[in-house]
């Protein structure tokens, strides 16, 4: 049964409601100093109890301290996130409604891709189609723009994929929206959007970079752990040594 | 229950709820909503045939709502609350009104406050003692600076001052209305329409003026939430000053107290 609030967990949640996604180290530096600041008992290992205690009671209001990794670099971390079942509740007083379905469109292209990335040239044919206003090309830049700040998006190189929060606030909203469309990572059991594939017609399932890197850390051919034809891609090397050091 | 049609149901009384008294019921279409509050055996018998978790998703729903209004930190309705969130269950509002206020204070440690009691308007503010540490980052934006800088002239001034004077004091920290400025852009219309709508600050004209010129003074929001004690040592760090040689401001602000936040 979980204890009660002080200002120490009110002080932490604040903080995350500022921020919505923070890294494992930040939370851990946070969790320090809120309980510092509220001159309670801190013990570093007890962060999650700490969260937890917040969850209970943020349950009521479906909302959830979340732990997660990040596709791109394997590091844990901690976003609030709203469970309520009317899907984009948070981004909905910051998104027009035409801007809201160049979004979603956006995301199909993404969770429809083989390595969960969307091109802006194919974001911005988008612009077009819109069944409500529709959107200049111009104007579809500002938008990417304004999701990659408010971290919904992630932008490499002029791709586009989810970014973390993204995919931790909407994991349950990507389920049922794309049901069998979307993978889950054969290594984490987790939504796999940035990933890799495997080539072989017949099995095509989907591996994190950060889960690839782990899987493969230390074999010298890299085969598909479901039906081991080669692994043609790219296994990260300087990420092992990350995510050794998380480990 | 179409939000279009006017209805009248009883003779107006005073607005209290907790003692059960009732009000008049009008429904205007987008403005004020006044509520017909039922008396305590009418709140039990509501209550009753509503089940618990029917209520409790009701206020989750409309923590929600705030919240995400908040966000933008203008005041939020009571008729948008109504008339988005709560709905059907608007007999039973305050009934609502007061977990939701129960639950942001020890959940979220945030206060709600009815800054407007005429047109029912509330606002968040932080029961959270401000603390200064980069590592929690608490939204201390170049705004929140410039905002300070300026409710502290309006402070040191009495607590009314000239536009005119506000821009030139700003022009000696070179920040000028006319030009795009790196950190707060279109300076003037931050501090005219941002930090007004905001309620931080209020801008209002100067009567028989012509040509016409505006006064601000200190908005509801800024009177709830910050400090007059920091504001003044703000000023007296800047100036490089003891704060108690400005004696009549000191003193104001020594009475103010604090318990409030800047966010």
């Amino acid at each position: 049964m979980a204890g009660p609030m002080t200002d120490s967990h009110r002080r932490f949640l604040q903080t995350m409601m500022c921020n919505g996604i923070v890294d494992g180290a930040k939370a851990k530096t946070l969790h320090r100093l809120c309980c510092e600041i509220h001159k309670v008992s801190y013990a570093p290992d007890k962060l999650d109890e700490f969260v937890n205690i917040i969850n209970t009671h943020l349950q009521p209001m479906f909302m959830q301290i979340r732990k997660g990794m990040s596709e791109e670099d394997g590091q844990q971390y901690y976003a609030l996130v709203n469970l309520a079942d009317t899907e984009i509740t948070r981004m909905a007083s910051d998104y027009s409604d035409n801007e809201l379905e160049l979004f979603r469109k956006a995301m199909d292209l993404i969770v429809e891709s083989e390595n969960g990335m969307a091109c802006s040239t194919d974001i911005l044919n988008l612009a077009d189609k819109l069944q409500s206003k529709k959107m200049k090309k111009k104007e579809v830049e500002g938008v990417l723009q304004r999701l990659v700040v408010d971290k919904w998006l992630c932008e490499k190189n002029g791709e586009y994929t989810l970014s973390t929060r993204c995919i931790m606030e909407m994991e349950q909203y990507i389920r049922n929206m794309y049901q069998d469309l979307v993978k889950l990572c054969n290594i984490c059991h987790n939504i796999a959007i940035q990933s890799q594939m495997c080539e072989n017609p017949s099995c095509g399932i989907k591996m994190h970079v950060p889960c690839v890197a782990r899987y493969f850390r230390g074999r010298t051919e890299p085969h598909c752990p479901a039906c081991n034809e080669f692994w043609p891609h790219e296994i990260p090397g300087k990420l092992t040594v990350l995510l050794l050091r998380n480990l | 229950m179409s939000q279009k049609n006017k209805k009248r149901v009883s003779a107006s009384q005073s607005s209290q709820v907790k003692g059960g008294k009732t009000q008049d019921v009008e429904m205007d279409s987008d403005e004020d909503v006044s509520l017909t509050q039922p008396s305590s055996t009418q709140l039990q018998r509501s209550l009753a045939r509503l089940t618990p978790a029917q209520v409790d998703r009701k206020m989750a729903e409309v923590v929600q709502f705030i919240l995400i209004k908040d966000q933008k930190k203008v005041p939020i309705k009571r008729a948008d609350i109504v008339k988005h969130v709560v709905k059907e269950y608007k007999n039973i509002y305050n009934e609502i009104m007061k977990r939701v206020s129960k639950t942001f204070e020890q959940v979220f440690g945030l206060k709600l406050v009815e800054i407007d009691v005429k047109h029912h308007c509330y606002i968040l503010i932080n029961k959270l003692e401000h603390v200064e540490d980069d590592n929690l980052s608490l939204g201390g934006s170049p705004k929140t600076g410039l905002l300070l800088v300026i409710l502290g002239i309006i402070f040191m001034r009495g607590g009314v001052v000239k536009e005119s004077l506000i821009w030139s004091t700003l022009k000696k920290l070179r920040v000028e209305p006319g030009e795009r400025h790196e950190d707060f852009g279109d300076v003037r219309k931050l501090v005219v329409d941002e930090f007004v709508r905001q309620k931080y600050l209020e801008y209002v004209r100067v009567p028989h003026t012509d040509p016409v010129e505006f006064e601000f003074r200190w908005g509801l929001r800024a009177e709830n939430q910050v400090s007059k004690k920091k504001v003044l040592e703000f000023f007296a760090k800047v100036q490089d000053q003891d704060p108690k040689i400005w004696a009549s401001q000191y003193k104001e602000a020594e009475q103010s107290g604090s318990a409030s936040e800047l966010k």
